[in-house]
């Protein structure tokens, strides 16, 4: 019994969870921080799949692609974030729903 | 000795998942997320991807998180600035919306998940998800997106530093 291996099919439930939460987050906060702590919620997810079919399968190519995705991670979040102190320098509220700067 | 490990580190990671979405104040959010990252990394071990576990450590819950740390502080971001998780009060209407979006969405994946037809694993060599290995893969297979994400990261650092800068020269 305790040397059952958790089957594929659960590491997907949990990658999909995780995923789904994330979208709520991004759909229901209004904090422009909290929503992109959200969006690290969806990427993280998705790299549990990809490192879970890479194990099931017994390649290297799903964890470089996890590789990559944390190297767009970490460029979106800096660029990002540092988009965020711009547009906080204008325009100073954190409310996704005042950001209307390129509305017409 | 897997499933013991398992089903809490992903209750966990569950839980503070739902953390992030539903804390109050942004440092709480955050401190949410660094407990996920650590969970996920711990799953990633449960995987065999021993490298990618301790990079999620390093990158994630070190490098990103301390970033975030950093700009909540320097907004200066209090409780209540956006007024909690139901910030649209106005439009309550889809936010219950999107919870039946999220609980319709998973009930499909589930009803995918569990019906479908899955080989047996792979035999899994021991040198799997060793620096070795990934290097190997990462230095012949990869290395021209490895090279490109190099330039990637180059450009993202660049455009922080002049996106950030109060004025340009």
């Amino acid at each position: 019994m305790l040397e059952d291996s958790v089957p594929l099919s659960h590491y997907l439930m949990l990658s999909a969870t995780l995923f789904v939460i994330g979208i709520v987050g991004v759909l229901i906060r209004r904090n422009v921080i909290v929503v992109f702590m959200s969006i690290e919620i969806m990427l993280n997810a998705v790299n549990i799949s990809l490192i879970a079919f890479d194990n099931y399968m017994n390649l290297s190519n799903g964890q470089i692609f996890s590789f990559m995705v944390i190297c767009v991670a970490a460029a979106e979040v800096s660029v990002g974030l540092a988009i965020i102190i711009a547009v906080h320098r204008n325009k100073p509220t954190v409310n996704l729903d005042e950001f209307n700067l390129l509305k017409w | 000795m897997e499933l013991l490990i398992f089903y809490p580190l992903a209750g966990f990671c569950v839980v503070l998942a739902l953390g992030v979405v539903l804390n109050n104040s942004p440092v709480g959010s955050a401190i949410s997320l660094i407990g996920m990252m650590l969970g996920l990394a711990g799953i990633f071990v449960l995987q065999q991807a021993h490298f990618l576990a301790i990079l999620q450590i390093i990158i994630y819950a070190g490098a990103i998180m301390v970033l975030f740390m950093f700009v909540i502080m320097l907004l200066n971001l209090k409780e209540g600035d956006d007024t909690g998780w139901i910030a649209r009060e106005r439009n309550l209407l889809l936010s219950v919306l999107t919870g039946l979006l999220a609980v319709g969405i998973l009930y499909k994946i589930s009803g995918i998940l569990f019906t479908a037809e899955m080989d047996t694993p792979a035999i899994l060599p021991d040198s799997f998800g060793t620096v070795a290995t990934i290097g190997e893969t990462l230095f012949t297979d990869f290395v021209l997106p490895f090279e490109v994400a190099s330039i990637l990261l180059l450009a993202a650092m660049v455009g922080a530093v002049v996106l950030a800068k109060t004025k340009l020269d």
